[in-house]
């Protein structure tokens, strides 16, 4: 067995935190930068122009890229052999939230209740997604996911008969209806099977791939191929001001599924996609 | 698509020149208000009591800003979803609101009431926060503290820039620049 020390995940959480909103990865920034070349709206071109200004200032260190620096999402895989020791990891892992959002001068957005919404002033709990696997490493991805995009995610339960194109009319459809209000340009997470929460996990876990990567199953690849063409096609383009770059990429996950049941989730993140991953 | 400054408070005039489309750049005095703040002004108003501060001419900003580090008045400052306000900003608007800063689509309600109460909606870009903040030249909180980044705040700007999408005659960017790029 090998040894972690909880104060070591708690410094590397902390500072998860803090890079991923200041410093928004290179595969954006190319994306922004392809997409200018072959927007065809002036005042698109105007907007991605300004998103990288946007990040260009956050990496100085003083600001970070958004003010909605989200809630604290994290993707965790344990290595069997590895134990913690001096904590436990939810709670070295919310220690790490609390200093990092604390000392990152990160807006803390978590409220204790849904419904009496009293803000817990550290932005913790964080939602930690756990999965135990071979080894003795332990990888600890975040991705900090703002109201304004997660709002307009959605699971649908839909008939096995409905297929590739029932799936397809979903993602486009919810896509339209969100419009401008996911800070487009976007990036389209989309989850197909599972049971209900298993869609939308896999849906959320599908925005970690690279954006240019496609699913190795080419059933699935033609799928994402088809949603960021109509998607482009739709004229919402950046902030919604009319252009072509709606969609920076459409990312599709399959897992088995019932054999009554076809769950489909969308969980849209906007243009400050941002994720950040350390592994001890 | 034209260039305008504008300089709160605003007049009848200075809303009625704008087009959708038209870029802004805003100083002045603004409030920044958003979900909380708005249930609370609301609130006053239902119970029929003073609200703490003067609609008449003011634009409100939809944001909640993250924490400043010393020395700098705000953190990063970009906007909030506007839908969620849609609600409340009608009555807001008859009590001589000028504008409204955020992003996102408003509602059928919202747009009439622009053309009534003789408004505009503006879009700041969603997510340049950074780029956002290095207007704000001060802020300070003037009502309900106990919100944190959801307190009500009067900023100053200096060449905050936004883009027109609800103009004084119930057009809207969002539908006009999507069917235009539509295939
Ligand atoms: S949707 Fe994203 S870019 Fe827009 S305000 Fe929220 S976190 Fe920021």
């Amino acid at each position: 067995m090998r040894e972690i020390e909880a104060k070591t995940i708690t410094g590397a959480v902390k500072k998860l935190c803090i890079d991923a909103n200041y410093y928004l990865n290179d595969e954006v920034l190319e994306a922004f930068r392809s997409y200018k070349e072959k927007e065809e709206s002036p005042v698109a071109v105007d907007i991605l122009s300004q998103l990288e200004e946007n990040a260009r200032i956050s990496q100085e260190g003083q600001f970070p890229l958004c003010q909605d620096t989200g809630f604290a999402v994290f993707f965790v895989e344990l290595g069997s052999e590895v134990t913690i020791k001096g904590g436990t990891l939810p709670d070295a892992i919310n220690e790490g939230v609390r200093q990092g959002y604390s000392e990152g001068y990160l807006r803390k957005s978590i409220v204790s209740d849904p419904l009496e919404r009293k803000n817990t002033g550290d932005n913790t709990p964080a939602i930690i997604h756990l999965e135990i696997v071979p080894g003795d490493k332990l990888k600890i991805t975040i991705l900090p996911k703002g109201g304004g995009s997660e709002n307009m995610s959605e699971v649908r339960m839909l008939k096995p008969a409905d297929g590739a194109k029932g799936v397809i009319d979903f993602v486009l459809e919810r896509v339209s209806k969100a419009g401008p209000n996911p800070c487009p340009p976007i990036v389209v997470g989309v989850g197909i099977g599972g049971t209900f929460e298993t869609a939308a996990f896999v849906a959320k876990k599908a925005l970690l791939r690279p954006l240019k990567s496609k699913n190795p199953k080419p059933h699935l690849a033609a799928i994402e191929e088809e949603l960021l063409e109509k998607i482009n096609q739709m004229g919402i383009g950046p902030q919604g001001f009319g252009g072509r770059c709606t969609a920076l990429a459409v990312l599709v996950e399959a897992f088995p599924c019932h054999i009554a049941s076809l769950p489909a989730a969308v969980n849209i993140e906007c243009h400050s996609h941002r994720h950040k991953e350390v592994v001890l | 698509m034209a260039e305008a400054k504008l300089t709160t408070p605003l007049t009848d005039k200075d809303v009625e020149s704008l087009n959708i489309g038209d870029k802004v750049l805003i100083t002045g005095s603004i409030l920044v208000g958003r979900d909380s703040a708005h249930k609370r002004l609301i609130d006053l108003l239902d119970a029929g009591k003073p609200l703490p501060v003067d609609l008449k001419g003011q634009l409100i900003y939809y944001a909640g800003p993250s924490p400043a580090r010393p020395g700098n008045p705000v953190g990063s400052a970009g906007p909030t979803t506007s839908g969620r306000m849609d609600p409340y900003a009608p009555r807001l608007l008859a009590l001589g609101l000028k504008g409204m800063i955020g992003k996102g689509s408003r509602s059928a309600e919202v747009i009439e009431a622009c053309k009534k109460h003789k408004a505009v909606y503006l879009a700041a870009v969603g997510g340049a926060a950074a780029l956002i903040a290095k207007s704000v030249k001060n802020a300070e909180v003037v009502a309900y503290p106990e919100l944190g980044p959801e307190a009500l705040r009067l900023m100053e700007v200096e060449d905050f820039p936004a883009v027109v999408i609800n103009d004084t005659r119930g057009n809207d960017l969002y539908v006009e620049g999507r069917a235009k790029y539509q295939k």
